[in-house]
Parts: C-alpha cells; sequence; structure tokens
C-alpha cells in the first residue's frame, strides 16, 4: 500500500507548500502598502500656485463665454491651476459631458444629470439641488477631443497631487495612455515626492513615455532603461513599432543604439511575459480544476467508495445553487453574508434529498449498477422538473458578494481574480474536510468499513443500511456545496446540474476509482490541461481534446491513474 | 395455403421464427402498415373519415425509425450486456450522412443559389467544398455511407474498449463521452456540418419532393421494412452459436474468455453490427423529419434510447419496438396534453421499471399469461372432479 | 475434428505438463506468491493445499493468464511459455479452468453450455454459421451423462443447485477436451456424498486428462490419494503422500498452531 500512497501524497504536500508561499507573498504585499498609506503626502499644496487673480465664478464665467478651443484650453488651465475646491469636479463633469449651463442672465454652471422631464441640474459652484429644468432651459458646454485629452491630462495631474496611493497610481497610469510633454514637469515632481514603489514605476513609465519622443539620445535610452520594469503591453507595442522595417529596409525607428536597447529590453519583457501566462494560465487551470475537484468529489464518494452511478449527481448540484438563491431572496440585505449561509444549507438540502434517495432507490438496487444508472437518471428528470415548476424554466441571477469581486494585482501582465482563488481554497478546505471526516473520525470509520466488507461489517453490529444511507447523504450534501461554488459562476437554472455531470464522471474515472487523492490529481490536472490547450485550439476543441485524452487513457488503464490494485479488485 | 406453410417453415426466416410467435406477429404487423398506411393515406380520399393524415404516417415513420434504433441498443445491451450510453452518436451519424446527401441534392435552389455550395457554407464565406463531402451527392455512396461512417467509429471506439477490457459502467460513462465529444464538435461551425442549425432546408431524394405524400408513404414502408429486416437480422444472430457466446459473455465473462473465446471479438463485431442498424435508422429519419442537428448527439436521447428497451423488455427484441413505440406515443402525447408533466412521467418511467419491471412489458405480459396458465392447469382437475 | 490434440498424445516425448519456476507477484507490496516452483508430470492427479491467503487462486490466475507473474517461469508442454498468452489463447492451447465459485452461464440450456464448450474453432465467423454435426452431438450426450445430468439437458442451468453447477462446469471443462485441468474447490458447499461422487469423477477423468485440484476438505483430499503440494504464504512448504506430508511439522505448525 505505502508505494502507491506516496505519489499523490508527495503532489498533495508539494501543492500545500505552493499555495503557502502564495499566500505568505500576498502578506508581504499587503504590508509594504498599509506603510506607504501611513505616511502623509504633503507635497500637494505647495507644488502649484494659486491662481489668485480671478475668482471662480469670474472663471467660471469664461468658460461659459469662450467659443473658441484656445480660448476653451486657457480656461480650462486656469481651473486647473488654481486651489479652487470645485476644480477636480467640475473638469471631470467637463470631460464626461455632464457640465450645463442656464439660459439665466448671468448664466450658471451647472451640473446636469439626464431626466425624464429633461434634466435635473446642480450647482458647480456649491453643488446645491437646483430642481429639474426642461432639455432647452440650460445648454452644455462642448469640448472636442483635443480638449478631452487636454482634460484627461489635467485631471491625471491632479489625480497625481491625491493623498491616496489608489487614486495616484491610476492617475499615473492615465498618463501612460496619453503622454504629452507639458505633464513632463508635473510627473517629475511626483517622482520626486512618490512614497510608493507601485505608483513610482508607473510614473516612471510614463515619463519614459514622454521622454522616449524627445530628440535627445540619452533621454530617450533613459526612457527604454525605465521600461524594463514593466510589462505594459503598450509599452511592448511601442518599443516593438520600432523594430518594424519599412519597404526599403530602413527601421521605423533611425538611432541605431535607441532601437538596440529598445529590442534588448523588449526581448526581457517578452520572456518575463511568456513566464506570466503561463503563471496565468496555471492559475486559471487550478480554478477550474478546483471547481472539477469540486463537482466531482461527492462523485468520488458515491461512486467512487460506495460503486452507485448517480446520475442525479448534477441535479444535487443543481439543488445546492436554488439554496443559495433561496437565501440569497431570504435575506437580501446582507448579500455579503448570504453565501456563508447558503453553504450549510445547501449541504443540508442536497444531502437529506441524497439519503431519500438512497432509502427510496438505490437501496434496492445494489449490486446493479447499470440498473441504477438508470433509476437515478429518472430521478435526475424528475428533480429538473420539479425545479422547473417551482422556479420557472428560466435561469435566476445570484449576486456576487462583495468581496468576491476584485482582482490582486500583482504586474502588469499578471492578476489574479479573488473569485477565482477563493474558490481554489474553498476546494482544497472542502477535500481536506472530506478526508478528515472519513479518516479520524468514527462515522467515516464505519463508511469504510461497510465500502470494504459488508458482511464482515454487517456482523460486527454496524448498520450497514444507516451507513450506507450516511455516505450517500454525504456525497450528496458536498455536490450541494459544489453547487453554491457554482451559482458564483454560472446562470442558476433547472439545466445546471447536466454540463457538469459528465466532466466530474470523467475527473473520477480518470483518477481512479476509490481515491480521493486521484481525483484531486485529475481535477486538477484536467483543469490545467484544458487552459494550456485553450489558446491554440479554442475552448470547446480543448474541451473535446480532454475528452477523446480520456477516452483513450481509460483503454490504457481501465481503473484510472491511481486504481486501487490487487486480485480482489477485479471480482 | 398448407404447401405454403411448408415452405415458410423451411425458408431462413419461417426456421428463425417457429419458435417465435411474438416475432411472427411482429413482423405481421409491421407488413399489414407498409401495406395498410398507404392505402388509407394515398387511396382513401382526404374527405373520408378513414383517411390518414400524411402528418400520422409521417409521426409513425418517426417511431418506426425510432424502433430501429431500440433494436440495434437491445441487441447489444440485451444479449451482450455492453450498455451504450452513446448510441445516439451512431444514429445522428447515419443521419448526417443522409443529410449530407439530401444537401447536396439542393443543389441552386438554395438561398443564395450556389450550386456547388450548401447555404451554410456561403454563409460563412467558404469558397470550396471541404473534402470530405465529396462524394454525397452521389446517392449510393451517401448510403454506403450511412452505414460505414457509424461502423467505422463503432469499430475503433469498440477496438480499443474492449480490447483493454473496459467494461459495465466504465463503458457507458465512455460512450456517453463520446457522444458529449461529438455533441460538441458538430457544434462548431468549423467543422463543416452546418454547426448549431444542422442541415435542413431539404427539397427531394432522387428526384422526388420529400414534400409530397407519395415520398412519404415511401419513406414510410420503407421504415417499416427496414425495421422488420433488422429483427429477422438480429433474430438470427441472437439463435445462432454466435448469440449463445453473447450470453456467455453478459453473464459470466471471464468464463467465455476461459472457455477460449475471444471475447474482444464477439463483442466488437456485435457492436459494429448495432451501430450500423442506428445508423440507418438515423438515415431513415432525417428525410421524414426533414432536419438533423447536433441535438441527436446529446447524452440525454441516448438514454432514452436505453429507457425505451428497458421499458419494452432487454433481452427480447420485440420489447425493444415494442418499448420504442410505446414510450414515444407517451411522450408524443403527454407533451402535447401535459408538458409539464411529461419529464415527471419520463422520470418516474426510469425509477419505476427498474424497481418494479425488470423485463419491462414483455416480462409483465408473460407473467401474466404464464399465471392464467398455472389457473387454467389448476382448474382443469376441479372440472373434472366435479 | 479439432485444433487440440486428443489428450495422451505426447506423453512419452514430455518431462513436465506444467512447470512453474521461480515464480513471483505482488499486489501494492503484498507477495501473493513468492518464488514458487511446480512441476506436474503429464497425467498426473494433482491436490494442492494450503490455508487461506496462501496464494492459490493467484496460482491459478498466473497459470491461465489473467495475471501476470512479475518474475519466473511458467511453462506448459515444456516448450510453451505461458506468460506470453491471454486466457483465451491459454484455453485454446488446452488448458481448462473451473472457478472457485462455480460458473455456467446461468440464462442458457445445460445444453447449450456444454455446446459452447465444446472444442473447436472460436472465431466469430465459425460461431455465426456453426451447425452441430451428429459427432458432436454425441459428444456432448456423452458428457451430460457422465456429470449425470442428462435427465435434465434442455433447463436452464441457473435452475441447478450449487452442487450441480460444479458438475456441470466440470463437465464444460471435459467439453473443452483440455490437456491440463485446473479445478479451484470443486468440493466446496457439497455434501459428504456429493464430495465422494466428485472425487470419483475426478479420478474418472484423470484417466486421460493431467489434473490440478486446489482443495480444503481433507477427505476429499485422501479420497483423490494422490500428491499433494502444501502452500503457504505463496511458496512450496512441503510435497509428497498425504500421508508423509501431513506427518511433517512446519506443515502441522502452519494448520494447527495458530
Amino acid at each position: 500500500m505505502d508505494n502507491a500512497m506516496t505519489l499523490p501524497r508527495y503532489i498533495f504536500r508539494s501543492a500545500l507548500i505552493v499555495l503557502l508561499a502564495m499566500a505568505a507573498l500576498a502578506q508581504a504585499d499587503m504590508a509594504t502598502d498599509s506603510v506607504v498609506q501611513g505616511a502623509q503626502i504633503e507635497s500637494a499644496d505647495s507644488a502649484i500656485e494659486a491662481s489668485a487673480e480671478m475668482s471662480v465664478e469670474e472663471v467660471f464665467a469664461e468658460l461659459i463665454a469662450a467659443r473658441s478651443t484656445s480660448a476653451k484650453t486657457d480656461t480650462i488651465q486656469k481651473i486647473a491651476n488654481s486651489d479652487f475646491p470645485q476644480a477636480q469636479t467640475v473638469l471631470q463633469a467637463l470631460q464626461e459631458g455632464e457640465l450645463y449651463y442656464t439660459k439665466a442672465k448671468p448664466p450658471v454652471l451647472v451640473f446636469a444629470v439626464n431626466h425624464p422631464d429633461g434634466y435635473s441640474i446642480s450647482s458647480a459652484l456649491n453643488g446645491e439641488d437646483l430642481g429639474v429644468v426642461g432639455l432647452r432651459d440650460v445648454r452644455k458646454v462642448s469640448i472636442n477631443n483635443a480638449l478631452r485629452n487636454l482634460l484627461r491630462g489635467l485631471l491625471a495631474e491632479m489625480a497625481l497631487r491625491s493623498e491616496s496611493v489608489d487614486v495616484r497610481l491610476q492617475a499615473a497610469k492615465n498618463l501612460i495612455r496619453s503622454p504629452a510633454e507639458e505633464y513632463l514637469p508635473a510627473i517629475e515632481k511626483a517622482i520626486a515626492n512618490e512614497t510608493s514603489d507601485k505608483v513610482l514605476v508607473s510614473l516612471r513609465l510614463a515619463e519614459g513615455m514622454i521622454n522616449i519622443n524627445s530628440d535627445e539620445q540619452t533621454k530617450r535610452l533613459a526612457a527604454i532603461e525605465a521600461f524594463s520594469d514593466t510589462l505594459d503591453s503598450d509599452v511592448m507595442s511601442l518599443l516593438a513599432g520600432m523594430q518594424i522595417q519599412d519597404a526599403d529596409g530602413n527601421y521605423q525607428e533611425s538611432d541605431e543604439v535607441v532601437r538596440l536597447a529598445a529590442a534588448e529590453v523588449l526581448r526581457d519583457m517578452k520572456a518575463q511575459a511568456q513566464l506570466y501566462k503561463i503563471v496565468e494560465n496555471t492559475f486559471f487551470g487550478l480554478s477550474l480544476g478546483s471547481v472539477l475537484l469540486l463537482t466531482a468529489v461527492g462523485l468520488a464518494i458515491t461512486f467512487g467508495v460506495m460503486g452507485v452511478i448517480n446520475m442525479a449527481h448534477g441535479e444535487m448540484m443543481m439543488l445546492g445553487a436554488y439554496t443559495t438563491y433561496v437565501i440569497q431572496l431570504i435575506m437580501p440585505n446582507y448579500i455579503d453574508y448570504s453565501i456563508i449561509v447558503a453553504i450549510p444549507a445547501a449541504f443540508l438540502v442536497s444531502g437529506l434529498v441524497g439519503i431519500i434517495i438512497e432509502r427510496g432507490i438505490i437501496r434496492h438496487l445494489y449490486g446493479r449498477p447499470l440498473e441504477t444508472l438508470l433509476a437515478t437518471f429518472g430521478v435526475s428528470l424528475i428533480l429538473q422538473q420539479a425545479v422547473r415548476s417551482i422556479f420557472s424554466p428560466l435561469n435566476k441571477s445570484v449576486t456576487a458578494p462583495s468581496w468576491l469581486s476584485g482582482s490582486w494585482e500583482i504586474n502588469g501582465a499578471l492578476s489574479l481574480t479573488y473569485n477565482r482563488l477563493y474558490i481554489i481554497v474553498f476546494s482544497l478546505v472542502v477535500l481536506a474536510l472530506l478526508l478528515f471526516v472519513l479518516k479520524k473520525t468514527f462515522v467515516g470509520l464505519q463508511m469504510r468499513a461497510v465500502t470494504q466488507n459488508r458482511a464482515m461489517a454487517n456482523s460486527m453490529g454496524i448498520r450497514t443500511g444507516w451507513v450506507d444511507a450516511l455516505t450517500f447523504g454525504l456525497g450528496s450534501g458536498i455536490a450541494g456545496i459544489a453547487g453554491v461554488a457554482l451559482s458564483q459562476l454560472t446562470n442558476v437554472g433547472p439545466n445546471l446540474g447536466q454540463s457538469y455531470i459528465i466532466d466530474s464522471f470523467m475527473v473520477v474515472v480518470f483518477g481512479g476509482v476509490g481515491n480521493l487523492f486521484g481525483t484531486f490529481f485529475a481535477a486538477m490536472s484536467l483543469g490545467v490541461a484544458n487552459k494550456f490547450l485553450e489558446p491554440f485550439a479554442g475552448a470547446v476543441l480543448a474541451k473535446i481534446f480532454v475528452l477523446v485524452f480520456i477516452i483513450l487513457f481509460i483503454q490504457w488503464r481501465p481503473r484510472g491513474l491511481f486504481a486501487l490494485k490487487g486480485r480482489f479488485v477485479e471480482d | 395455403m398448407s404447401k405454403f406453410d411448408d415452405v415458410f417453415k423451411q425458408s431462413l426466416i419461417g426456421r428463425l421464427l417457429q419458435s417465435d410467435r411474438a416475432g411472427t406477429w411482429l413482423l405481421g404487423a409491421l407488413l399489414a402498415l407498409a401495406v395498410l398506411v398507404p392505402f388509407f393515406n394515398l387511396v382513401i380520399p382526404a374527405d373520408s373519415f378513414l383517411h390518414l393524415p400524411t402528418y400520422l404516417v409521417v409521426l409513425m415513420g418517426k417511431y418506426l425509425c425510432y424502433a430501429l434504433l431500440a433494436l440495434a441498443l437491445d441487441l447489444i445491451w440485451g444479449y451482450c450486456g455492453i450498455l451504450s450510453l452513446g448510441h445516439g452518436a451512431f444514429f445522428a451519424l447515419g443521419g448526417y450522412a443522409m443529410g449530407m446527401h439530401l444537401m447536396r441534392q439542393i443543389g441552386d435552389r438554395g438561398v443564395y443559389g450556389n450550386a456547388e455550395l450548401p447555404d451554410f457554407m456561403v454563409f460563412l464565406n467558404w469558397t470550396e467544398l471541404p473534402w470530405y463531402w465529396y462524394g454525397f451527392d452521389n446517392f449510393f455512396f451517401a448510403m454506403f455511407m450511412v452505414a460505414l461512417v457509424p461502423a467505422a467509429l463503432a469499430f475503433v471506439f469498440g477496438w480499443l474498449a474492449f480490447r483493454s477490457r473496459v467494461t459495465g459502467v466504465y463503458l457507458s460513462i465512455i460512450t456517453q463521452a463520446m457522444t458529449y465529444a461529438l455533441l460538441l464538435a458538430f457544434f462548431r461551425n468549423d467543422m463543416g456540418f452546418g454547426g448549431n442549425n444542422g442541415l435542413t432546408d431539404f427539397k427531394d431524394i432522387l428526384g422526388f419532393s420529400l414534400q409530397s405524400d407519395g415520398t412519404r408513404n415511401v419513406l414510410f414502408v420503407l421504415s417499416a421494412l427496414s425495421v422488420a429486416g433488422a429483427y429477422v437480422l438480429c433474430r438470427a444472430i441472437v439463435s445462432s452459436k454466435y448469440g449463445r457466446v453473447l450470453v456467455a459473455i453478459r453473464d459470466a465473462e471471464s468464463r467465455t474468455r476461459f472457455m477460449g473465446y475471444r471475447v474482444e471479438h464477439f463483442k466488437l463485431f456485435v457492436f459494429v453490427v448495432s451501430a450500423m442498424l442506428a445508423g440507418i435508422a438515423g438515415a431513415l429519419y432525417v428525410p421524414q423529419v426533414g432536419i438533423i442537428n447536433p441535438g441527436e448527439f446529446s447524452p440525454v436521447n441516448s438514454i432514452e434510447i436505453v429507457i425505451w428497451v428497458a421499458v419494452g423488455g432487454r433481452g427480447t427484441l420485440f420489447g425493444a419496438v415494442i418499448g420504442a413505440i410505446v414510450v414515444n406515443y407517451a411522450k408524443t402525447y403527454f407533451t402535447g396534453a401535459f408538458p409539464e408533466v411529461w419529464l415527471f412521467m419520463l422520470g418516474a418511467l426510469f425509477v419505476i421499471s427498474t424497481l418494479y419491471l425488470p423485463k419491462g412489458i414483455v416480462g409483465v405480459v408473460n407473467q401474466y399469461r404464464e399465471r392464467l396458465a398455472v389457473k387454467n392447469s389448476a382448474n382443469k382437475p376441479q372440472e373434472l372432479s366435479s | 475434428m479439432s485444433a487440440v490434440p486428443k489428450p495422451g498424445y505426447h506423453f512419452e516425448e514430455m518431462q513436465s505438463m506444467l512447470y512453474l519456476n521461480g515464480v513471483t507477484k505482488s499486489f501494492d507490496g503484498f507477495k501473493a506468491i513468492n518464488n514458487l516452483s511446480l512441476d506436474i508430470a503429464p497425467g498426473e492427479l494433482r491436490a494442492i493445499i494450503g490455508p487461506n491467503g496462501a496464494g492459490k487462486s493467484t496460482m491459478m490466475d498466473i497459470i491461465t493468464g489473467k495475471t501476470r507473474p512479475d518474475v519466473g517461469e511458467v511453462r506448459f508442454r515444456d516448450s510453451i511459455d505461458l506468460t506470453r498468452y491471454d486466457e483465451a489463447e491459454i484455453a485454446n492451447l488446452g488448458i481448462g479452468r473451473k472457478f472457485q465459485k462455480p460458473t455456467v452461464i446461468e440464462s442458457l440450456s445445460l445444453w447449450d453450455n456444454l455446446e459452447l464448450a465444446l472444442a473447436g474453432n472460436r472465431s466469430v465467423v465459425k460461431a455465426l454459421f456453426h451447425k452441430l454435426s451428429g459427432e458432436q452431438r454425441d459428444r456432448i450426450a456423452e458428457v451430460i451423462e457422465l456429470v449425470g445430468l442428462a435427465k435434465r439437458a434442455q433447463e436452464l442451468a441457473g435452475n441447478l443447485s450449487h452442487g450441480q453447477k460444479q458438475w456441470l462446469e466440470i463437465g464444460m471443462l471435459i467439453m473443452q477436451e483440455p490437456e491440463l485441468l485446473l479445478v479451484d474447490e470443486p468440493a466446496a458447499g457439497m455434501t459428504d456424498q456429493e464430495t465422494m461422487e466428485t472425487a470419483a469423477l475426478l479420478k474418472e477423468i484423470n484417466r486421460d486428462h493431467t489434473i490440478v485440484v486446489v482443495e480444503h476438505d481433507m477427505d476429499f483430499i485422501k479420497a483423490l490419494d494422490s500428491k499433494v503440494t502444501v502452500l503457504h504464504e505463496g511458496s512450496v512448504l512441503a510435497e509428497g503422500r498425504l500421508e508423509v506430508v501431513s506427518a511433517n511439522p512446519r506443515v502441522i505448525e502452519v494448520y494447527l498452531g495458530r
């Protein structure tokens, strides 16, 4: 037995180590962020000269009066360089086309939002609500593309002076997209004062994007040097553009030194990006694998341990997903917590239904696997129709809790979304709990005893019927938990189970029946294989490849990857 | 009359049916249908109350195709214990082969008027016919493919699976994976089989319009004759020594092997024959319903075939035919009358037939007759004594 | 008539019918068979005994091609290396096996069971167009008489009692006309009288077949009156006449010591 256990155990252990290391890295990163946020930035005030000559009202009047682009540019610059508290909101509104003026004399600058009766307006001066006006009572302060670009830059510049790291980072990133020489002083000032490494990298990049268009070779080389810290896709296409030759063999970039430096940086970036692509694919694969693991692990109990082909397994997941939906209906004000409540609820609902199915049907069919398959398929049809009749055949939407959204950005090329991250952790926790129940609890001991030698277990006083029901309930309950996870990933509908049942069977069969480590390994490797095939073959073809692979694999090892060996297994 | 009887009894079919009364009835019924249905549809005028509407002819033709498919499954499941959950794939492949021929027959009458390319290819901006569509404009080539393509898939799949002794539920699961993989593949537009929409808008077959009553009746008669022919073929197979080896494999595979039979060869042969029958069923089905799409590959369809056989009574051949017709008639009726109830019904049918009717309708009838026989023999002495 | 030579053909020039040398097979580290050596002479009747888990059934599996040994030599009729063949091929070479649990085709008649076992070409095509010859009918009738089930020839094998199934299975073995019969616990679940009848039947068959019997029942072994091999923990513990073997202190220890 020992030889057979070492490999899966080794894989499991190394997977744990990797996960722990990832968690540790995440901790470290968050620590630096908080230090930066703690340090207050006092530089903003001194950097900007207030335009003391004109009052807010005067400047606003000038903006309304300005007709030509150049006049508007001047006024916008004035607002941007002012210390008016309204400056940022006004420019923002202007850029988004929400800045209007009334036709009163003198006209008043207002923010306007669409309203059934026209516009709902509020004062640009103090935000005071001015009620609803007709469509023709106000006129938009119009801007063109040139002004829009200017505004974006200016807003970014202002944002660079913000106290929030996130705002500064976003501003720096915006600057990368719209490099223009006039920002250079602001960027340089910001670089001198910046304390967050993340923001600094983006600022240098923005500076580089401006300097790359400079006339001085040294500045341009320095810019390229700055690019080497990033994996920004815009930068990569810029550098790649330099290497393009025209029909006469002349490079887009005429300066040989700059071009070669750019080529070198580009090469490094590409290599790095490729590496991160692999990391990202692996991560996607692992998260897909975790979904597979969740959907298959319940089956690994009912099929793998008990030998029952439960075609209604998918519907157990569907019930779990609908339970999540119902819980959310019951507690609409606590969406963030409803999913936590849904996990045990789904376990109970699906587990109970599982026990009913076992006592009512499967019990009579032990030792006749093909008949079990047909009967449970019948059950799956009944459950599907029941859900259709109760909840309507349409898909229901389950709102994801806020803490599941967002992503963990590691660098320009790699960001890991939290919902995928959580699902990996969740599936591992479920697997660990299941192993604990099976290996360390008395109920688990009884379950193993019954599956290995029913007659002996019976004669030792174990109520085998009760243990069967409980084991089946456990497998079904875990399917219910998988349903909670699926409700966050796909539509909750009557067909939810159908789309996962074949995959789940594939995982269990591939991993080797009766072996939870095998199921774990199979789910993860199939998930990763699928995601690595997808870029070349497309999602559907990748799935077909995986199916064909498993069909062929079963020919080679009919009992799966980590099959139990021995004479007794065959009979 | 008696002379005819003698000749019939000595013929191959006669010998086969000698001890198969149900089979004789079935063949008789099929032949009667093949004569009566066209008569009541074509000869009896449309305003007579005896007239059989054409839609019923098509519906019955459809049931017969299902019956042929059920027969194919019963041959391997009932007699050899191979529960294929992917037999719909062979049916669909046969259907696609026929569909490709009908597609080519449309010629330049399609929406885009392209004589060389089917509409969906023009729509996808394809410029030439893919190589695997070559030859399908020829009727005989297409008919050859109807049997050959399912047979080839069954051969490759079966050769791999049986050689490595994949049995029981494992085999069922990988057959399901097979049809699922094909479902996904045929949904793809790049496959060149019309993707999601499949093949449809057929015009005619061998120059006869598919919409005409005459063609529809001919297709019906062909379906009835195919079921009859397939029944005789299957009966011949299962009554030969080969058939008994199949039963031996079903009951005690290991024992059969130790007797020196190459179990994988025996399974492979019957699997391929069954796949061909399923393909023919698909080919008869497509011109009658006028469409073939990837939905036919859906694993649920394949499982439904199993329930026809289970309800009728597996391992009896005629049970499969009865099951296919009864379940499908029920489906037509209930989906029309109580659409909400149908899936409950079908689900309950699965559960009840496996729990309480392990031998299906045929089993129930036999049981009833046996009980009747026992009663009669119990009654007789009483009558004598009184 | 058949491809397999009639038994008793080459007994003179043949050294041994079955020869196992240094055979080892382990399952997940557990050695079911450990360096086992065995030599069965042509025409011999050999009884193999041993406690549960001694490796008897695994040995049968290895000889009949169901299990491949990890190492070791398995030879049939001196020259044929059995490890290179699968079950069907080995059966066709002339080795018949009776299972521990009686295995007959329950939904076929006794007659059909015997007909399937009848020696001859095993190909698919032959089976499809097979017709019994008069000679073959006689042979089936003869064997069904031999195992004492002639009256029930047309009944389903599933209706037989446990002991009758054992006999039918032995009958099927004879139909195969093997040179070597491997018989796994033929007396299990039989009454004393049936046991004695079975022993007599095997001795009868032994006249023109080589037989290896695995059995627990000591009365049965005594009735066979043959050479005995004692298996223990996957290898041979003792070999010889029953009286000699049962006097062996190690055998006594294994059987009675725990």
